[in-house]
Formats: structure tokens, C-alpha cells, sequence
């Protein structure tokens, strides 16, 4: 009655608005924070595509991406990130069920399947750089070098953090604070593979359409 | 959960309690970790359908079947544009009820931006380059398009 309006009884503070609140673990708002951190990340992409999309015909009278991609090769990459995201879904469900080994075995697989896309790129890159397609040579280079390197750069600290979290759980087991890491970890790792969607369409497969 | 009743002079250690049994049975409580919660079966759903979302794109893209550019590539977004929403929903898992749904709410924000922004910057550009530019426009048609 009175604790649902402002105007409690005397001596009540007015705490209608705790009603169906309780006391919070550590760590409680941890994962909508970290959902927000990506949402902000998310509008970062957002600029960089939008940047691409502006300039992706600027060619100045360099090699244009049906010449430059190699469409293959960016297939082997989607698989490896494809792979890497369900991987790290098993860790995820092993997490769940408290199996610490199965758990470290699968954040492995993920790692390399994580390397194994950063090395594809790595090639990429330095084999573009290598043709004189480097990302001083036009602005659509700029911008492709830009976006799809700030995706890799996220991948490579995905790595780092999966990497200490690796070292995390062999040392602490799965506490809680463990269990919150793989979580976020698990939010940023699938959250790059959507952004990948995004780069393989509209950068290599659009790219090369047009 | 009868830990509920303790009065918060004891936060901490139940803090501690329902931080350790978060990670399993804790799920009809609340969902604040809208990440931890997938089944085996819905990861696999996932990656079923991106497989099946993703090969038909680089398929349609490098046989060049379909003769109109055009066609593919609204295909090949169409395509994008539901491999987006499947990781959300099987990988993400993202609904409305996770932290009562503000972060759903957080992302139909986002993708508002997002939308804006793109579509604002290559539609301005793109006005830029026909109406102001005619020399740079020309450049790009015989260079990119």
C-alpha cells in the first residue's frame, strides 16, 4: 500500500523503488556494462564502414578490390572465425558444467582457430603491401586497411585475453570472477564475428560485385 | 532463494554465495549474464545456419551465376542481414528478457546510430560527389563502379 507510492508512512524512507530489487553479487552489472562497452565499440565499426562505403571507389588509379581480393582465401578466414565462435561456445557450455579441463581444452581450440584468422589476414595484408596495394596507395585502400585492421586488432587482444584467462582458470579454477571473464570474453569473441559478417559482405563480397 | 531473506548487513558473504551458483542452475531467478546461458543444441542450431547463411553468398559471388551484379548483391546482404540477427539470437543470445531488457533496448539504439550514420554518410557524399564534384565524380565511375 504505502510502499508502492512515494508518500510512505512516517518513519519508512519512501523505497518504493526497491521493491523487486535485491542485493547485487560483485560484479552483478558486469555483464550490461560490458554489453554497452560493445555497443560503443559497435558505433566505432560503424564509422569505419561508413568511411569505406565513401570511399570505396576512390580507386585514384589503383588496383580496385576484383583485382586485389582473393575471395578464396577470405572464405578460409569466415570458416576459421566461424569455427572459433562455436568452439568457444563449447568452452562456454563446459563452463556451465563446472568442467575445468574441457574447458581449457576448448578456449585452446578456439586460440588456434583465432590464430589461425589473424595469420590468413597477416598474409593478406603484407601480400596487398607487397603488390604496391598498400594503404597509402588510395583512399579505398586506406579505408580497406583501416576497417578490416581494427577488426584484426580486436581479434589480437581477443587472443591476449583469452590467453590470460587460459592462465586464469588453470591457477583459480572456475570461480565466480573466472566464470564473469568468460562470459564478457564469449560476448567480444561473437560480437567480432559479427562484425566479420559485415566485413565479408560488404568489403570483400560487395566489394568485388562491383 | 531463501538467501534473499538475509538482511544486507550481510551482503557480502551472500554476495559471494550467489556469485559462486550463478554459473548453473540460477537461470529462473533472473538472466544477468545474457551470454552464459547457450545449450549445445542452440550453438549448433548457430552454426548450422551461418554455414548455410555464409556459403551461399561466397557461392553466388565467385560462380557469378546470377548475371545482374545487382541481384547478387542484394542477395548476398539479404543473406548478411540474417546471419547478423542468427548470431545474436544463438550465439549472443540475445532476447528481450536478459537484464530486463535494457540490452536490447541498448542495441536497438545502436543499430539506430548505425543506420543513421552510414546511411547518412554515403547519401551525403554521394550528393557531394554528383552536384559539386563532376571531375571526381566521372573518376569514380570509371575506376570503381
Amino acid at each position: 500500500m504505502a510502499t508502492t507510492t512515494p508518500t510512505a508512512a512516517a518513519g519508512e524512507p519512501p523505497a518504493y523503488y526497491e521493491l523487486d530489487e535485491h542485493p547485487h553479487p560483485p560484479g552483478g552489472s558486469t555483464m550490461l556494462g560490458f554489453w554497452l562497452y560493445l555497443m560503443s565499440d559497435c558505433l566505432i565499426f560503424a564509422m569505419l564502414f561508413a568511411a569505406y562505403g565513401v570511399y570505396g571507389g576512390s580507386l585514384a588509379g589503383g588496383p580496385g578490390p576484383r583485382e586485389l581480393f582473393d575471395l578464396p582465401l577470405v572464405a578460409i578466414n569466415t570458416t576459421m572465425l566461424l569455427l572459433s565462435s562455436i568452439t568457444y561456445g563449447f568452452a562456454m557450455i563446459a563452463t556451465d558444467e563446472k568442467r575445468q579441463s574441457a574447458v581449457l581444452g576448448w578456449l585452446g581450440v578456439t586460440a588456434l582457430f583465432g590464430l589461425a584468422f589473424l595469420a590468413i589476414e597477416l598474409y593478406e595484408f603484407s601480400h596487398l603491401i607487397h603488390e604496391g596495394a598498400g594503404p597509402q596507395r588510395s583512399a579505398f585502400l586506406s579505408a580497406f586497411f583501416t576497417l578490416v585492421g581494427t577488426h584484426g586488432l580486436h581479434v589480437t587482444f581477443g587472443l591476449i585475453w583469452l590467453a590470460v584467462l587460459v592462465v586464469q582458470v588453470m591457477r583459480r579454477g572456475l570461480i565466480a570472477d573466472n566464470v564473469r571473464r568468460l562470459q564478457c570474453l564469449s560476448m567480444f569473441w561473437h560480437f567480432l564475428d559479427v562484425v566479420w559478417i559485415g566485413v565479408f559482405t560488404f568489403v570483400y563480397l560487395l566489394g568485388v560485385l562491383r | 532463494m531463501s538467501t534473499h531473506d538475509n538482511p544486507p548487513v550481510h551482503s557480502h558473504e551472500h554476495g559471494h554465495d550467489h556469485g559462486r551458483d550463478h554459473g548453473h542452475g540460477h537461470h529462473a531467478h533472473d538472466n544477468h549474464g545474457g551470454a552464459a546461458h547457450g545449450t549445445r543444441k542452440g550453438y549448433w542450431t548457430g552454426f548450422i545456419l551461418s554455414v548455410l547463411l555464409t556459403a551461399p553468398a561466397f557461392a553466388l559471388v565467385m560462380t557469378g551465376v546470377i548475371a545482374d551484379a545487382r541481384i547478387t548483391a542484394g542477395i548476398v546482404t539479404a543473406l548478411a542481414a540474417v546471419q547478423i540477427v542468427v548470431h545474436m539470437v544463438y550465439f549472443l543470445h540475445m532476447n528481450s528478457k536478459s537484464e530486463n531488457g535494457w540490452t536490447l533496448l541498448a542495441l536497438i539504439f545502436t543499430v539506430i546510430i548505425v543506420v543513421i550514420a552510414i546511411a547518412g554518410s554515403l547519401w551525403v557524399m554521394y550528393n557531394m560527389n554528383v552536384n559539386m564534384m563532376p571531375g571526381m565524380h566521372m573518376e569514380m565511375t570509371s575506376g570503381g563502379m
